[in-house]
């Protein structure tokens, strides 16, 4: 008895408020708008009986997803999310890395000092390490400023508000992230591999690349996915520092949902959102178990 | 041999720089004088004076606060269970949707998370506003709880509860007694990132709250869309100093604790001999 309230709790809790709201968003993607509070249409009417039930499912159609292909911009926001959030992806391995390594190769008494510099951001606000790239990029901002004093450029840059702003911001605010897994693979690391490659007649580069590297892998891998997918679904960044003109699906959903009040078809955006999460998702898990069973 | 090359010095160097120098501006120009991010007008603190007078921002901060304790501590005790579920109870119907469900809202986008609770908020005609803010964070934030409690859960010897167990304790008694104490760091951490989750969502609080309460991390962002303020300088610099502090006490006393843990060992080895 007391095992299935120990069971019980969390998994009702789970299913009424994490799998039962997905299941109304499917079925509000499926309704139409309607002038009315809540602004969708048809409701559920349980005290019409069978016929009810059958005349509120002859009522929901596919048409938010057929206007979902109709209008160019939700398949170009799509699109460039997939983009923004692949060329972070391989900034953030070719920033992190190099940061992983050179902890994974510090002296072990370096070691717990060098994982907490690099975790203590992940504590700060999210939204305030955003925030902070608002200052430096802007035109009058701090990177500007300083440029144009050394005279390395004579005309401000213009980066806020643009697909860079964005780059640098998902770099900077998704760092800890590829480091961590790529930093906890390079640290179990035998160094005398290295060096029985460096006898062997390796170059540096090459022990790097054939050794380092491939042992490396399960980290990249999980990093990588622990950046693509939050940065695909990403509304702050792109908001603060992408300006009008950068397009990103979370920041299209928002504003379907928010500002005009479409709340069919921002349940539509975010059903297909959804799927094409689901093959990445899938992925990383498979690649968390079988770094898993590599480790037992 | 020491790898530690001048590669490696570099690589470490700018990385640090990078992950640092936006937060050292920060806190920097939340001193100056001037309402201009790049003019440095002398130093002040007349922003924070501006930021502590400013009656919406210190409710938005008690609204946070109240969310985050509530959310932070129903995560603890939900996200035990499941993990507590998840090592220890074996098969039973729903495992695989379970376990599902556990990790799934970690990669969840936020958007999307927040849409389908808003959604179900409206369907059920639940008002909203602080009470549904903390329903919201305690759905995804007991999930980091369980996956942190889970890995030390499985990494500890069983056979200890067994004991206790067989000398008569009951099954609670057996957890409160034996597991519990030795999962405690795995709990309190947990804890801790429930706590932080919750005081940093921005996204699944503006879905799920109504007009009566109004978070932080809401009250940021309208500010902040708005252009660069100084009051934001001055209040993040206050959340980065409370981090700072708090990441680096907690850090002191886990040294501590696994020093004595340590010393305690080996006290026990040498009794032994």
């Amino acid at each position: 008895m007391r095992r299935f309230a120990l069971i019980a709790v969390p998994y009702l809790w789970l299913l009424v408020l994490f799998l039962v709201p997905f299941v109304i968003v499917l079925k509000i993607s499926l309704s139409d708008v309607a002038l009315a509070r809540p602004p969708y249409m048809p409701q559920l009417d349980l005290s019409t009986g069978w016929e009810g039930l059958k005349a509120f499912f002859a009522e929901l159609d596919f048409e938010n997803f057929t206007f979902l292909t109709t209008d160019d911009l939700y398949w170009k926001a799509y699109l460039s999310s997939l983009k923004i959030a692949a060329i972070s992806t391989l900034l953030t391995l070719a920033v992190g890395y190099p940061i992983a390594y050179g902890m994974a190769r510090a002296a072990p008494e370096w070691r717990p000092t060098l994982l907490m510099l690099v975790i203590l951001p992940f504590w700060t606000s999210f939204l305030i390490r955003v925030y902070s790239w608002m200052g430096i990029l802007s035109t009058e901002g701090v990177l500007n400023t300083v440029l144009l004093k050394i005279g390395i450029i004579s005309e401000p840059l213009m980066i806020m508000n643009t697909p860079t702003a964005v780059y640098i911001g998902i770099v900077y605010t998704y760092l800890p992230f590829m480091v961590l897994p790529i930093y906890s693979a390079l640290e179990k690391m035998d160094e005398s591999l290295i060096e029985a490659a460096e006898d062997l007649g390796c170059s540096k580069l090459a022990a790097f690349w054939l050794v380092t590297w491939p042992l490396s892998k399960n980290g990249i891998v999980a990093g990588s996915f622990l950046v693509f997918i939050p940065a695909l679904g990403e509304f702050v960044i792109p908001s603060l520092l992408g300006g009008s003109g950068t397009l990103m699906i979370g920041k299209v959903l928002w504003e379907e949902f928010f500002n005009n009040r479409d709340w069919p078809v921002a349940s539509a955006v975010a059903v297909i959102l959804l799927l094409i999460l689901i093959v990445p998702i899938v992925l990383f898990q498979r690649n968390e178990q079988k770094a898993r069973e590599a480790e037992g | 041999m020491r790898r530690f090359s001048w590669f490696n010095a570099t690589s470490l160097t700018l990385g640090f720089a990078f992950l640092y120098l936006p937060m050292i501006l920060l806190v920097i120009y939340s001193f100056n004088e001037s309402r201009l991010v790049t003019v440095w007008a002398g130093f002040s603190t007349k922003w924070y004076g501006e930021l502590f007078r400013d009656q919406e921002f210190l409710d938005a901060a008690w609204v946070t606060v109240k969310v985050a304790v509530f959310s932070s501590t129903l995560a603890t005790i939900l996200g035990t269970m499941a993990a507590y579920v998840l090592v220890r109870a074996g098969r039973f119907l729903g495992r695989t949707l379970f376990s599902g469900m556990i990790y799934a809202p970690l990669v969840m986008p936020e958007v999307i998370t927040g849409l389908s609770l808003l959604l179900l908020f409206i369907g059920i005609g639940l008002d909203r506003g602080v009470f549904t803010i903390v329903l919201a964070h305690t759905t995804f934030s007991m999930c980091y709880v369980s996956v942190v409690v889970s890995s030390r859960l499985s990494s500890f010897d069983r056979s200890l509860e067994e004991a206790a167990l067989d000398l008569g304790c009951s099954a609670f008694e057996a957890f409160r007694l034996v597991t519990l104490p030795i999962i405690a760091p795995a709990v309190i951490s947990g804890w801790l990132l429930a706590f932080t989750l919750s005081l940093d969502d921005l996204v699944i609080a503006s879905f799920t709250t109504g007009p009566s309460a109004t978070t932080l991390p809401i009250k940021i962002f309208s500010a902040v869309r708005l252009g660069v303020s100084p009051q934001i300088n001055a209040l993040s610099t206050i959340l980065i100093a409370i981090v700072t502090i708090g990441v680096i006490t907690t850090s002191i006393i886990t040294k501590r604790a696994s020093q004595a843990q340590a010393r305690d060992e080996q006290a026990a080895i040498r009794a032994e001999d």
